[in-house]
């Protein structure tokens, strides 16, 4: 058990040398003649106006909202599932309970037109 | 015969005698053993990669009545090296207002988000990385990290196209995960196990595909929109941001999220063959013969695997290069309205159903299965068919122009 996440470890630490041994081979050997005008924002030909890291509406909050309820819901699903073959008909009924309760919420947001892109 | 049977043990146990053999700790030993062998697979997987564009150019080149390439090697194929090369002498820029650590975070993620799901993705039984009993769960939260590079290397270019295709990753993510992890609960439930290894063992009689082939399109859909492939490459939108997250890429950078996206496919096409199409296995219990006992053998296994996971990367090349790009409105309606509530239905159905025909013998289990997807399957289309017929009545009221056409028409 031990063995297999040490596994892990180490595939995460090579997994992340692979993709920066092409980038440092390329800085070696690739010409670097940097010049403000080849650093500028691309911005099909404009002149850049102001910083693009700003404030900016996200039109899917609500769908976050949802999004968040629903992936919890899913880390509670899991075990239930796993746990299915042993559990008797009345603990699986009251899983699809819990799913129905979620299901309501969506309904209602659904209702209130929170699913419309607005 | 030993190195045929159960090759990676074989190898494994050899070098663990060599290396005790010189004094060196258990502990010690076996850290190195499973660093040279992840080195081994991780080259294997960019091999593979490299291949993989050769196969993707000459698949899009068919689609679009070209031949693709064939002038460098036999058929093209050193083309994809040449390009490697390519790449590697251009000069990299880095605009001067970009997050530069997060800059060239972004592309190392993109490798690295998909290379790790290979320590989980099973070769064959004796061919694999590890055998994590969480493995589905695993698998959620790589793809997650494969968002996650998107959405850095599109913040950190400080361009407003590369963060609209950044913001449009996040509305894509948000959505697409809920019907993915629903639905990966199904092969959870079938097989009693997260277990990659348990659950293509459980398919050995039959494939889940056909068990819930409902299933089996809704995890194909969200594993295109995870990622963020056409129809639902929004985040790239060439005809709206030009390049969307990889607009200030350029040289091994652009690269390396090149390579990430192919390989991702890939690997997603493999995880569809394990989840549904019983992996390395599932021949239907024809293994079980005598005649065909060389099906078990590990390596024959790896290549009806890579087959398999070739096979599900051509489905979602063939849905790229046929389908136009759909409205960002529309694909999260298409989502909340549609393909959450059918996954959660499907997963009731076969909660209940895994529960209730329990006692059946096994036709009676799978008929019963696979019966109640068709049903579920015909009530949607025949819900959405009445949706559309009310929809153009409301439209033909809306503008009488329309009706009086209808009417001249009939």
């Amino acid at each position: 058990m031990q063995n297999e996440w040490l596994y892990i470890g180490i595939f995460l630490v090579i997994g992340i040398i692979v993709p920066i041994v092409p980038l440092v081979f390329s800085r070696l050997v690739a010409p670097r003649k940097p010049n403000p005008i080849k650093q500028s924002t691309y911005e099909c030909g404009i002149e850049t106006v102001g910083d693009s890291w700003v404030q900016f509406k996200a039109q899917y909050y609500i769908f976050a909202l949802v999004f968040l309820v629903f992936d919890v819901e899913t880390v509670f699903l899991f075990p239930w599932a796993l746990s299915l073959k042993q559990l008797p008909l009345f603990v699986v009924l009251e899983g699809v309970l819990f799913i129905g309760i979620l299901v309501a919420g969506l309904v209602y947001a659904w209702r209130k037109g929170m699913l419309e892109w607005a | 015969m030993m190195f045929l049977n159960d090759p990676i043990n074989f190898i494994a146990g050899w070098m663990r005698d060599l290396l005790t053999g010189w004094g060196l700790s258990n502990g010690l030993t076996t850290v190195i053993i499973y660093f040279i062998g992840i080195t081994v697979l991780i080259v294997f997987a960019m091999v593979l990669d490299i291949l993989l564009v050769w196969v993707e150019r000459k698949v899009v080149a068919r689609f679009q009545d070209r031949i693709g390439p064939n002038r460098i090697g036999p058929f093209g194929l050193i083309q994809p090296f040449a390009d490697i090369i390519k790449l590697i002498i251009k000069e990299d820029i880095t605009p001067a207002g970009a997050d530069k650590l997060l800059f060239n975070l972004g592309p190392v993620l993109a490798i690295a988000s998909v290379i790790i799901l290979w320590a989980i993705l099973p070769l064959s039984s004796k061919i694999f990385g590890v055998d994590l009993n969480v493995a589905v769960l695993y698998l959620v939260a790589a793809g997650a990290l494969g968002t996650l590079s998107i959405i850095v290397g599109g913040w950190a270019s400080n361009n407003k196209y590369a963060l609209l295709g950044a913001f449009r990753m996040v509305a894509n993510m948000i959505s697409y995960e809920i019907p993915m992890v629903v639905v990966l609960l199904i092969p959870t439930i079938l097989a009693d196990s997260m277990s990659v290894q348990k659950i293509t063992q459980a398919q050995s009689g039959i494939w889940f595909a056909i068990l819930s082939p409902l299933a089996l399109i809704i995890f194909l859909i969200s594993a295109i929109a995870e990622l963020g492939r056409s129809p639902f490459d929004l985040n790239e939108a060439e005809s709206e941001i030009v390049a969307g997250f990889h607009i200030e890429y350029s040289g091994m950078k652009f690269g390396l999220f090149y390579a990430g996206e192919l390989l991702h496919a890939f690997t997603f096409g493999g995880f569809m063959a394990v989840l549904f199409f019983g992996g390395y296995g599932g021949f239907f219990g024809l293994e079980k013969i005598g005649f065909f006992s060389w099906l078990n053998n590990p390596f024959v296994q790896a290549v009806v695997f890579l087959a398999k996971a070739m096979f599900g990367y051509w489905v979602i090349m063939w849905i790229k290069y046929s389908m136009p790009r759909i409205r960002i409105d529309h694909m999260l309606a298409f989502n909340w309205k549609f393909l959450t509530p059918l996954a959660l239905v499907v997963l009731v159905n076969t909660a209940v159903l895994s529960k209730v025909l329990a006692g059946l013998p096994n036709w009676g289990y799978v008929l019963g299965m696979f019966f109640s997807n068709i049903v579920i399957g015909f009530i949607t289309v025949e819900i959405l068919r009445a949706y559309g017929r009310k929809q153009r009545k409301a439209e033909a009221k809306l503008s009488p122009q329309s009706a009086q056409n209808q009417e001249q028409a009939a």
